[in-house]
Formats: C-alpha cells, structure tokens, sequence
C-alpha cells in the first residue's frame, strides 16, 4: 500500500531486510593516490615499484612509504605484462594484485594449516601495481612453491590474480602459471580451462622476465575464473 | 590435507561486468564465459592481518592531513565490516579515496574545473576493531560531472577497498548518500540490479551525527562468508 502523503522510505544500507554482499562497484581511473602503495609491487625489495606518485601532488602522498624487507628465500623473479581492452589497445589505468604462496609452498595467512612448511618472515605474498601509460604492470617476486589442491592433489606453482581498473565493475580473477613447469600438465585448477585458450594462463619467459598479458575481451581472451 | 571451509559465491546483488550503459564496460569486459573453479588454499587464504607492513598505519580523519580543515561539510562515516552469517570481520583493513568537497579529485587526469582543496587529499584507511567497526571523518564529496553520456554527473561518493580474510573476499566498492537524485540516473550504481543497489546508500544517523561538529552516517560493509559445513574433496560441478 502506498500513502501518499508519507511514501515508504527508500530501503538503504541499513535496511535488514536488503542484508547481503555489498555490491561491488568499479574504482574508476582516479584511484591512484588511494590503493596502489610505494613499493606495493616489490614483494621482496625496498622500492617505489606499483605506485604512480607523478599522477598528483607530492604533499598528497598519504600512502604507504616503501617499507623495508629482510631476505626473502627463493628464486626472484620479475612478472610484468600489459593490459589489453577489445581494441588491441593497452589500459593505462588499471590495477593488477597478486597473492601467493613462498618459494616453499607455505601462504602467510592464518588459514594455511601446514605448520610443518616454514613461513618467511619477510614474505607476505601480496601485491598491487598500477598500470603504466603503455598499460604495462611489473611486479618483483619470488617463484612460489607447489600448493596442495583439491581432495589429495596437489597444484603447480601459480600466482592468483585479480584485475581492476575504470571501466571494471568487478575484479576480474586469473591465475599466472609459469611454462617450464612439468606440474602444469596435472594442474587441477588449469585443467579446467578449455585447453585451447589455456596457454592465456601460461607466463613465457622473455628477456629476464616472465611475461604475462592480459587481455580483457577479443582474441585471445584471458581466461577469467569465477571463484 | 585439512578440510577446508569454503566461501559462497556471489549472490544475485553483485552487477555484471559488462553493463553498457557504462560505456567503458563494452571494450573491457570478457566474452567468454568465467570458468568456475573450486576454491582452493589459494582463494581460501589472504594476507589477513598484514595490513600494517602493506597498506601502512591507519589513517582516519582524513580532515586533518594539512594545514587546515579542508572546505565542505564535515562527516563521520562509521559502521561494521560483516560476513553474509553476520559475523564481525575483525582487523581487516578498508581504504578509502573520495573527491574533495567540490567534486574534484587530487589527481592530474581529472580535469573537471572545479578548485582543488591544498587541504584536503581525501585519502585514508581504518582498520576493524574485534565487534568489525571502524569509523572515519572526512568531508561530503561534492558530484561531478563525467564523459559516459551528454550531461552525465555521479552521484556524491566514496570509494571503499576491503581485503577481508582471503582472496575470495576481496570486494572494491562505492557509497552513496540518502536522498541522492543522481543514483537513479547513474550507470555505474544501476549496474547493481534494485533492490540490491540501494544497499551501497548510505542512512543518516543522528546518533552518530556529533553535536556541533559533524553529520554522521552509518554504511556496513558485508563481505562473502564462509559456507556452513567444511569440504574435503571439491568436485563442484
């Protein structure tokens, strides 16, 4: 029934009968004095790597300040890419985080329950980049270890990726696997993609990096997950 | 290998990601169809409580960043970080940027003339306490004008970036204000099909409003929970 002199209110945030997830929203092209930190994607040095500071004012950096590392165990590597749209075209202002496991194969979350694969101290296994006007995005990291995977299985080193950016009202979910490793060919998780766009998953080796693309629509389109 | 507990997926609130009256959405959004995966370790973990050697310290009057208050109507957002069960989500981070009281933002690519504030950055993080909640004070930020259609304007908002406890739970999102005549018209908030878009409007609460000082608002966040009942072999179809 509506009455017309007082209609209902509008349900809000507050409302019980609307409780649910939060729905997620793009975080548009001005994001880079809020999310991605000095350092936030160097996962084992100290440097400025992920942020953008020349995009606004040096007094408005409030973010935080490259913080120092210890010695991280394991192979260092540089993952780096660019972010392609439907056009062919690189998206300057996206945002790429990664989270993964150390070179033993152990997460720094208190929901691994492997006691006996060692933590690193001075590895978390979480990043943030932000694109660069080419599109492209770099992290330093380590190779991460085998992870166990469904029923008794076990998966093949992997990066979990997430993909932000204007025009992305939702994170996009990927994975990078890495193209000298034997395991890939028993991977549970990549045995799921159709096996001809399964090389999309798959980080080469070029240079001194491994390289690592993401194409958001068209040919070649990245394999997405939904988790 | 332990059993572990799974997180639901998303419920029928979360947009799509291709939304064409977002015109961005058309060129930046897959085709083909996500392909479901079990969760794995690799979802079901996050970096938890390592918010301090990531994002940094918490950082939550944002009207106190230099040398004097910032222009605009100052507020306070407060309210609690929960799961789907109602579960408070203790010591997780959320970051905040919003515009200044004008609608601008401090970053060179917003080239909408409308003054910068030397005071205001709008910039911040707060950290949940052991109940979930966190609170914030800043300033309204003003609406702005943008290019997606002729005479397009946002709706007065501020951007919310939580991790949660694993990568599952990652969400990025946007609050509004009551009352708010732009949201009807606005793309990127009628992504969220009714009636779930109106939960990211925020409720005026005189309770949390400051005698002389402040308006305040209450906005929960509420992130995915985990499921009931552990799994041990995931053969989800």
């Amino acid at each position: 029934m509506t009455d017309q002199i007082n209609p209902a209110p509008r349900q809000d945030n507050q409302d019980p009968a609307l409780f649910g997830q939060t729905p997620s929203q793009t975080v548009g092209p001005f994001f880079h004095y809020g999310l991605p930190w000095k350092g936030g994607a160097d996962l084992v040095g100290q440097s400025d790597m992920g942020a953008r500071p020349e995009l606004f004012p040096e007094d408005h950096y409030v973010l935080n300040l490259a913080p120092p590392k210890g010695a991280v165990g394991g192979e260092t590597i540089t993952l780096e890419g660019v972010v392609y749209d439907a056009d062919g075209k690189p998206v300057s202002d996206a945002m790429i985080e990664i989270w993964q496991a150390n070179a033993a194969g152990r997460y720094a979350s208190p929901d691994d329950p492997r006691t006996d694969i060692p933590l690193d101290e001075s590895f978390i296994g979480f990043g943030r980049a932000s694109t660069s006007d080419e599109g492209l995005y770099r992290f330093r990291t380590v190779l991460p270890g085998v992870v166990p995977g469904p029923g008794n299985g076990l998966q093949a080193p992997h990066i979990a990726v997430g993909v932000f950016g204007r025009g992305l009202i939702k994170r996009l979910v990927t994975r990078v696997y890495f193209e000298d490793q034997a395991a890939n060919q028993t991977d549970p998780i990549l045995a799921l993609a159709p096996a001809e766009r399964r090389d999309t998953l798959i980080a080469r080796k070029v240079g001194d990096a491994w390289r690592f693309d993401i194409v958001l629509q068209g040919e070649r389109e990245t394999v997405f997950f939904d988790i | 290998m332990t059993d572990l507990i799974g997180f639901s997926r998303e419920d029928a609130g979360q947009p799509p990601s291709l939304a064409p009256a977002y015109g961005s959405t058309v060129s930046r959004s897959p085709r083909q169809p996500l392909v479901r995966i079990p969760q794995t370790l690799t979802e079901l973990t996050g970096p938890a409580g390592c918010w301090g050697n990531l994002m940094g310290a918490a950082l939550a009057d944002l009207t106190t960043q230099h040398k004097a208050m910032p222009q605009g109507q100052r507020i306070i957002v407060a309210g609690r970080v929960l799961d789907e069960q109602g579960r408070p989500v203790p010591n997780t981070v959320m970051e905040i940027w919003q515009a200044n009281a004008a609608g601008r933002y401090i970053h060179g690519k917003d080239q909408w003339d409308a003054p910068h504030d030397p005071n205001f950055t709008g910039a911040g993080r707060v950290i949940t306490d052991a109940e979930g909640r966190y609170q914030f004070v800043t300033v309204r930020p003003g609406a702005y004008p943008w290019g997606n259609h002729k005479n397009a304007w946002r709706p007065a908002h501020i951007h919310l970036s939580l991790l949660g406890p694993a990568f599952a739970t990652r969400l990025v999102t946007q609050m509004y204000f009551p009352d708010d005549p732009l949201i009807e018209i606005d793309p990127i908030a009628n992504a969220v099909p009714l009636p779930y878009r109106q939960r990211m409007v925020s409720r005026f609460d005189i309770e949390t409003t400051q005698p002389n000082w402040a308006l305040g608002y209450l906005f929960d966040v509420v992130l995915r929970g985990r499921e009931a009942t552990p799994f041990e072999d995931d053969h989800h179809d």
